[in-house]
Formats: C-alpha cells, sequence, structure tokens
C-alpha cells in the first residue's frame, strides 16, 4: 500500500478535483494507469446500500473507485455517488481535530483540542452523568457503519436509548407494516427479486432518482425484458417515464388504489388462491373489507380512470407470482403510512408472491460470530415506555423522540450522542427542540466527518475520518448469495481524523470499560470474525468480497413452505395485533388534507448525484449537482411571473420563508404540486461549496403527520406558497 | 482497423450522471470540465409525457470535421481507427476543432490544449470498455467494434431502432442512441 507516502503531500484536499496546475505548456499529461497503481478493497459509505468496490491510487494519489466485480450489491458498478467517493476524501472543508464548546450553548464557538482533552472531557461528564441521574441516561443517534461501536460504548456503560432516523424519518411505516403482515421485515437490501419480475408496481418510489445500486439494476433488467411497469406518482419521475402505465395519482391517495386493486383481485378471482388459502389469515374480512372499494369509487379520490386501475390491477394478476408491488424505502408521507404499508403488503400477498421468483426472495446473510468481548448488562430500565410509551407498536427508538426526552429538568436524556446524522436536516421541524435539548443537555457529543448543522449545538465535536480511511465491521447483509465485504483504509486519515472504532475504545478505556474493546486494533476483530468461517483478513485484503453457498432455497416450493413469524403464524392480512391495540386491522382510507387556495402541495425526493445533505459539499458531486431547482408546472411558473433559472423563495402557512432557490419549468410535475430535491440549503457556515445554495425542503415543514402505529414524521403535507426571489 | 462505436438504449437511460462521474475520476478532467454530460429532453403536456435521458459526448465521427480542419495535425484518428485523439504537443489551442465540431464535445484545458472523450483509448487498447460503460448502473452503455458481426453494438444496431444526433451533417457520427 502507499498509504504512507500520501499524508506527505501538500494541497491533499484538492487531489481528484484540480489535477490542472502541476504541469505546464501545451505537453499532454500520461495517460491514466500508465503509473503505478494500487488497490484497495472498500465498501461505499456515501448511502446505507454499501456497495464494495475498489480504491485505486496512482502513484500514490488518489485515482479513482470501481466496483467489485463479485459484489451483488453493485454488480461491479458503482454508482453516481459511489463513483464520486473520492470527494469525501478530498473535501478541504473536514472535519480536522477534535473541539471542545467553550462559550455558552447555542453559539459556534468552538476551541480546537487534543484528542486527550475531548475524550478526558467527555468520559468526566459522562460519569457525572451516571452519579447524578444513573447510568441509563445516555441517548445515541446514529446512521453509518461506526455506530454500533458507541452503542457498544453506551450500553457498557449501561443506557441502552438509540434511534435511527432511517426509521422514523424514513423506513419505519414499511418495517412495521411487513413485520405486521408476513412476520419480517423487507430488509436492506430490499428483497424483491425484480429481476425476474413480469410486473412491478411502484407506489411514489422514484428509482433511478434514488440510487440505490441493485434496485436500480435490477429495474433495469426488468424494462430491458419487457417486464410491465407500473409507476404510481403525481410527478412524472424517472421511473414513471420509463412505465407502460404511469397513474398520476392525487398526492394522498394511494391506499384508494390500492384498495381498488385488492377489490379487482378478489372479486375477479385474479388472486392466488394457493397462497392465500394456505397461509393466509383473514381474507373473508379482507373480501369484505373491500366490497365497497371498486375503481369507480377510488376514481373520485385517485383522479385515476377506473379502466386504468382495472388494466393495472390485471396486469399485476396476470403475471403473479412473478409480479410484486414495491414496498418503497422512504414511507413517511401523509400519517397513514403503516396503513398503506400494509394495503401494500396484502396486495403481495394476493399475488402469492412471498418467496416466489419475480416477487419477494428469501435474503441470507452469512452466521458471523461475534469477537470474544463480555456482554453488556440488559437494561436496568424500560426507556421505550419512558419516551415513546404512546407508540408500542414501534419496535425502534423514535428518533425525534428521543430529542423530546432531551428537554427539561426532569429529562430522561442527559447526555445524547450524535453519529453521523445531520439531525437539523433530517428531522422535520426539530430546530426548535433541538434548541432547548441542547439548553438542557448536560452533555453532547456529534461525531462527524464535516461540520453540519447539528455539529453547532455539541458540546464537544469528534473528527472521523472518511470511510477511505477506517476499518469498520464486516458488510454482511441478507443478499440473494451470502456474502461478507471488507473496508479497508485506502490512505491514512487526514489531520487528526480517527476511526469510530478507536474513539469508542479510547472512551471505554477512560471509563473503566476497556474489557468491552478488548482489542489493540480493528484489524484483530476482522481477522479473527473471518478465520471462523474460513477466511482471513489477508484473504480479504486481496479479494474484497467473499460469496458463500446458500443453506435455504432462493424461494420456497412445496418441499420447503414459508413459515411466518406473526402471532397465528400466517400472513396476516387481518391484524389482530392492530385491532388489540385500537388502530384499524384492515388498511382504511383517509383523505388527504388538501393545500388550499393558494397553497402548493411541497414534494420532495431525491436526486441521483446526492445522498442528501451529506454529500453536497463533496466536490465531485457538487460540480455535477451544484444546487437544488424548485420544480414548477408552467402554469405555476407564469401564475408567479417566473421562468427557468428565476429564484424563488418558498413560504409555508406559519411564515417561514425559505432559501432562494432555482426554479425549473416543467411539465413533469402538476399544477397543484412543487417538487424539490432534498439535502440543499446548508447553514452550518462550514461547508464552502454547498452553505447557502439551494432550497431546504425541511425547514418548510410545519405540518408533520404522526403515523400513530410507528410514530414517524409524515411529511408530505406541507403545503407553500411562492415567492419571487 | 477498427470502427469503434457506442450504442445507448434511451429506454435503460435514467440520466443518472454516473458516466460523468466516472470519466471525471478515469481521465481526471479539470474543475468544471467534463468530456461527457447528460441531456433530459421532455415532450408533451402534463399528464401525456416522454422523457429521454442521452449520455452525449464526442462522436468519434468517422468523416471528423475537427480532424479535417486541424492546422498542424494534432486532431487525429487513432490508429487508423475512427477514435479521435488531439495530441497536446501540436496542439497550439487555436480552437478550429472547437468551431468545426457539431456536438460542441471539446473545450481548451487550463494548460492550453484542446481536450475532449478518447473513447478510453487507453483502456480500448487493453481490451477494456470506456469508463463510462464501465460504471453504467442501468447497463444501458455498449461499446464496440461495429466490424466485428458478433459484437454486441453490432448485434443491437441489428435489431433495435436507432439515431444519431446530427445525423445530416455528414460527419458519419459513432455515438448511436436505441430508441
Amino acid at each position: 500500500m502507499k498509504r504512507r507516502d500520501f499524508i506527505k503531500l501538500p494541497g491533499l484536499a484538492a487531489l481528484g478535483v484540480a489535477g490542472g496546475g502541476l504541469l505546464s505548456g501545451c505537453q499532454s499529461r500520461p495517460l491514466p494507469g500508465s503509473g503505478e497503481v494500487t488497490v484497495t478493497p472498500t465498501v461505499c459509505e456515501i448511502c446505507f446500500w454499501k456497495c464494495a468496490g475498489w480504491v485505486h491510487a496512482e502513484n500514490g494519489e488518489p485515482w479513482k473507485i470501481t466496483g467489485n466485480a463479485e459484489d451483488l450489491h453493485s454488480g461491479g458498478r458503482l454508482c453516481t455517488r459511489g463513483s464520486g467517493g473520492l470527494g469525501a476524501y478530498a473535501d478541504r472543508d473536514r472535519l480536522r481535530q477534535p473541539m471542545l464548546r467553550v462559550e455558552e450553548k447555542g453559539r459556534q464557538r468552538f476551541k480546537p483540542v487534543s484528542w486527550e482533552e475531548a475524550l478526558s472531557f467527555i468520559a468526566e461528564r459522562m460519569e457525572q452523568i451516571g452519579e447524578r441521574h444513573g447510568r441509563d441516561r445516555l441517548a445515541l443517534l446514529s446512521h453509518g457503519s461506526g455506530g454500533g461501536q458507541f452503542k457498544r460504548l453506551l450500553n457498557a456503560f449501561g443506557s441502552h436509548i438509540f434511534a435511527q432516523p432511517s426509521y422514523a424519518q424514513c423506513r419505519g411505516p414499511r418495517q412495521v407494516a411487513f413485520a405486521l403482515t408476513y412476520g419480517e421485515d423487507v430488509g436492506s437490501p430490499d428483497r424483491t427479486d425484480m429481476a425476474n419480475a413480469r410486473c412491478i408496481a411502484l407506489i411514489g418510489s422514484h428509482i433511478g432518482e434514488n440510487l440505490h445500486n441493485g434496485q436500480v439494476q435490477t429495474l433495469s433488467e426488468a424494462i430491458a425484458r419487457d417486464a410491465t411497469l407500473i409507476t404510481v406518482d403525481p410527478r412524472f419521475s424517472v421511473a414513471a417515464g420509463k412505465s407502460r402505465y404511469w397513474l398520476p395519482i392525487g398526492p394522498g391517495t394511494d391506499i384508494a388504489l390500492l384498495l381498488a386493486w385488492m377489490h379487482v383481485l378478489i372479486n375477479e378471482d385474479l388472486y392466488d388462491h394457493r397462497f392465500v388459502e394456505q397461509h393466509t389469515l383473514g381474507f373473508e374480512q379482507l373480501r369484505e373489507h373491500v366490497q365497497s372499494f371498486n375503481p369507480e369509487w377510488a376514481w373520485l379520490e385517485t383522479g385515476l380512470e377506473p379502466e386504468r386501475i382495472r388494466a393495472t390491477a390485471h396486469e399485476l394478476g396476470r403475471h403473479a407470482p412473478a409480479s410484486l408491488v414495491h414496498p418503497g424505502r422512504h414511507t413517511t408521507w401523509y400519517g397513514d403510512d403503516t396503513q398503506r404499508e400494509r394495503a401494500i403488503a396484502i396486495v403481495n400477498a394476493l399475488l402469492g408472491n412471498w418467496g416466489q421468483q419475480g416477487g419477494f426472495y428469501r435474503p441470507e446473510k452469512v452466521e458471523l460470530p461475534a469477537y470474544p468481548a463480555p456482554k453488556p448488562a440488559k437494561p436496568a430500565s424500560d426507556w421505550k415506555a419512558a419516551i415513546q410509551a404512546d407508540h408500542p407498536l414501534a419496535p425502534k427508538g423514535i428518533s425525534h423522540k428521543v430529542i423530546e426526552a432531551c428537554i427539561g429538568d426532569q429529562a430522561q436524556v442527559k447526555g445524547l450522542f450524535v453519529y453521523a446524522t445531520n439531525l437539523p436536516m433530517t428531522i422535520p421541524g426539530i430546530a426548535d427542540k433541538l434548541n432547548r435539548a441542547a439548553d438542557d443537555l448536560e452533555l453532547m457529543v456529534v461525531v462527524d466527518t464535516l461540520p453540519m448543522e447539528v455539529t453547532g449545538y455539541a458540546d464537544v465535536i469528534l473528527p472521523e475520518c472518511s470511510y477511505l480511511e477506517r476499518h469498520d465491521d464486516l458488510r454482511n447483509s441478507p443478499e440473494r448469495e451470502p456474502s461478507l465485504a471488507l473496508r479497508q483504509p485506502a490512505f491514512e486519515p487526514l489531520h487528526q481524523s480517527k476511526p469510530a472504532w478507536w474513539m469508542a475504545k479510547q472512551l471505554a478505556e477512560r471509563l473503566g470499560l476497556g474489557e468491552y474493546f478488548p482489542w489493540q486494533d480493528y484489524t484483530e476483530v476482522l481477522d479473527w470474525q473471518l478465520q471462523q468461517v474460513g477466511s482471513s483478513l489477508e484473504e480479504m485484503e486481496r479479494i474484497g468480497v467473499k460469496t458463500f453457498p446458500r443453506k435455504t432455497g432462493l424461494y420456497f416450493s412445496a418441499d420447503d413452505p414459508p413459515s411466518f413469524r406473526t402471532a397465528s403464524g400466517k400472513v396476516e392480512l387481518y391484524s389482530q395485533l392492530l385491532a388489540d391495540y385500537g388502530y384499524d386491522p384492515l388498511p382504511r382510507y383517509t383523505p388527504p388534507q388538501q393545500p388550499g387556495e393558494g397553497y402548493y402541495r411541497m414534494l420532495y425526493g431525491r436526486a441521483p448525484a446526492h445522498t442528501f445533505g451529506r454529500t453536497t459539499n463533496n466536490p465531485v458531486l457538487f460540480e455535477l449537482m451544484p444546487e437544488n431547482h424548485l420544480w414548477l408546472h408552467p402554469i405555476t411558473a407564469a401564475d408567479h411571473g417566473l421562468k427557468s433559472g428565476d429564484y424563488a423563495r418558498m413560504k409555508n402557512r406559519v411564515g417561514v420563508r425559505g432559501n432562494p432557490i432555482r426554479v425549473r419549468v416543467t411539465e413533469r410535475v402538476s399544477p397543484r404540486d412543487l417538487f424539490l430535491a432534498h439535502g440543499f440549503g446548508h447553514k452550518a457556515g462550514g461547508l464552502r461549496l454547498t452553505d447557502g445554495v439551494g432550497g431546504d425542503d425541511g425547514e418548510m415543514m410545519d405540518n408533520i403527520k404522526i403515523d400513530p402505529i410507528t410514530g414517524s414524521t409524515g411529511m408530505r403535507a406541507t403545503f407553500v406558497t411562492l415567492e419571487k426571489a | 482497423m477498427s470502427h469503434y462505436a457506442m450504442v445507448i438504449d434511451t429506454r435503460l437511460c435514467i440520466g443518472c450522471g454516473d458516466c460523468v462521474v466516472a470519466c471525471k475520476s478515469e481521465n481526471r478532467t479539470p474543475t468544471g470540465l467534463n468530456r461527457d454530460w447528460v441531456v433530459e429532453q421532455t415532450r408533451g403536456r402534463y399528464p401525456d409525457l416522454t422523457t429521454e435521458f442521452r449520455s452525449e459526448r464526442c462522436n468519434h465521427c468517422s468523416h471528423a470535421t475537427c480532424v479535417l480542419c486541424c492546422p498542424t495535425g494534432a486532431s487525429h484518428h487513432w490508429q487508423g481507427s475512427n477514435i479521435v485523439l488531439v495530441d497536446a504537443d501540436r496542439c497550439t489551442g487555436c480552437k478550429a476543432c472547437i468551431a468545426a465540431c457539431p456536438y460542441d464535445a471539446r473545450y481548451i484545458t487550463p494548460e492550453g490544449y484542446i481536450d475532449k472523450c478518447t473513447f478510453c483509448h487507453h483502456r480500448v487498447a487493453k481490451g477494456l470498455d470506456p469508463a463510462c460503460v464501465a460504471t453504467c448502473p442501468t447497463h444501458c452503455m455498449h461499446f464496440g467494434d461495429l466490424d466485428q458481426a458478433s459484437s454486441r453494438v453490432a448485434e443491437l444496431l441489428g435489431k433495435r431502432d436507432y439515431k444519431t444526433l446530427l445525423s445530416g451533417t455528414g460527419n458519419r457520427p459513432n455515438v448511436y442512441y436505441l430508441t
């Protein structure tokens, strides 16, 4: 490896973005790859999909990242963001050294300090909180590979309060709905067998703009094989443009469509009798429930012609079981999201596609033993009962509830660790609560690679090195074939940044908890684990990805029938559990709140160039997409005297005015809606490329619809007006 | 002599820009300058719409006006193939080729010479696909020798409808878009 040469080079931050200037005159540069090339295995951290790839360096300088051909997540092809991963390393605005707040809270006055000073400060405060309030009063909010290290640390200390915004701000409704119906979650990567599907329906899921790599690749494969694609979306998404049927549905009326699909599948006898009889519970109640929801009824709710609703139901039924309604990923929209996801789960059950080719496959992961170390004791208190008792069916911590639990003298949470999640741009409408929480917390630690909005609230900032400079746990995600992937440092950490495993271990030792981290270097853990499954660190450093044989079939069969971990052991079309807790046992349609005169519904989504606000300062990806655009229908634009390229501001119903955002006039959005990509409009002050650029949908959200079942935040009831900027 | 072509399936292209980023890394193009780019073309009125995404670049024309007009011979066809390269040592930066290119595929580097897509000839020489083709997550891009009847590009053009951009110029472009 050439890592050591590398750190000595001055001006490293500009590498990969400005190769020029080193040469003079009109002499051509050497051809790429003609120098000494080294490759290091990596697992991408630009999004949670975690594709495996290779980091290439030429003559010791970062060159490029490519996919690992053995990797099922990526098929050897990284996406736009993964290909731009070197920008995460080269970002000149990275956090460089630990920092300690020295002025009063709320102001971003940080003093650079040594690791020793920062870690000792944190350890002392933790002990203090333990003595004053109890050792169970620390919480962790986390998103990303190193979060597990801090979770282990807090668990060893005695605190178990833990949440990921990826639950309550993203996949929660899907997770809960599928668990209620099938007894297990869809999982990640999504177990959709799209490559083999003959018909796929996307409900508001904009695959192609979201670049979840394996999803994009398998959907593309389906399109190439002429599978029928049905896209349900008020906006003409990229996927809509690839679809045989685009259903430009009225926002928030998806459940009406899904009920009508059930109506047609049942009443026209297009459902899978064998699957329904053998494996489901509550079919008769479902049949009765959907009788009044015919396509004509749904027409009035959704704006979709009955013939189109029937035709698409027929397509779904005709191709079953190689036919699926995609569960989506970001599913926190209107507050009845668990019910919508339940409806999706039920349509799939009628198609009989669970564990079937072209439906949902059976994912399998590697049985990887944990490194021998003491297990932290079980929680001393029921923290979920203390902070989120109003959502008893929520299986995970609810991020905004954790923040609320930091507020007040009697707050449950006295110390908060935030690992790699930028709360102000992640949780809608959280800014005020976060301010109050920061005032009341006795300790707030932020671990990140970049100065984000959340770092401004911290007492201590710990700079983590980028994924290209560190080891993390082995990737062991459930897939078509079990596989492990290794992330290895391609470069020495820049500045004083450190990996999460090192920080957690250092803190543990200062707290007298070193026994829970019995390794000098994390490679010991990785090598030991790999040895247990017949591999080694040495082997993985060469190959990056290792695939293991399956122990079960990829699909179920008559000899190998499915089992379901629900209370009844069946697929629960009718959910007694929901009924017992006072929720609708069968999906119920609630008409969505409408914007009202002069207002538009603000829709938001992903752009393929970015992973939200985490990459907008990445110099490579910034160049591809420096700002987001506010999509306006031509009628909307004309009404406001706006044209493409102008800047406008959104203003919500409580008077919040957003950043100026550049207008894009397009027919791809309806006259009643606006659309923008999420992740822009940073205000942190330390992100020199992206600060103040573009609009932030999150700050406009004033009308959050909490899902009573999951506790998740529905974000598509935001209504705004427009002003010329 | 090889007749290299790129065949891009617009039915599959999602306009994600991975080709642009992969090219930028592979070829270390200067900030703000790119050898390839993505065009989105939407037609119709809501809700009767079509969108076409196209990954565009130098068309490596068989009858390349940029090569014909170059006063120093810097712009040339590589090894007798249709891959158009610029020899930086011979380029004076006069920009005649920029004016002559119908596709606006060329730019001037900070060092003063003209640069453009090379079809990654340094990879082609090793039997690899260009970086953009190798990374495309939708598998919508294909590269190969049209003179080889068994090549994927020849096969695709044999069975699918396709178009080229500005086909009326007489330049005989070699980037094909399946429709």
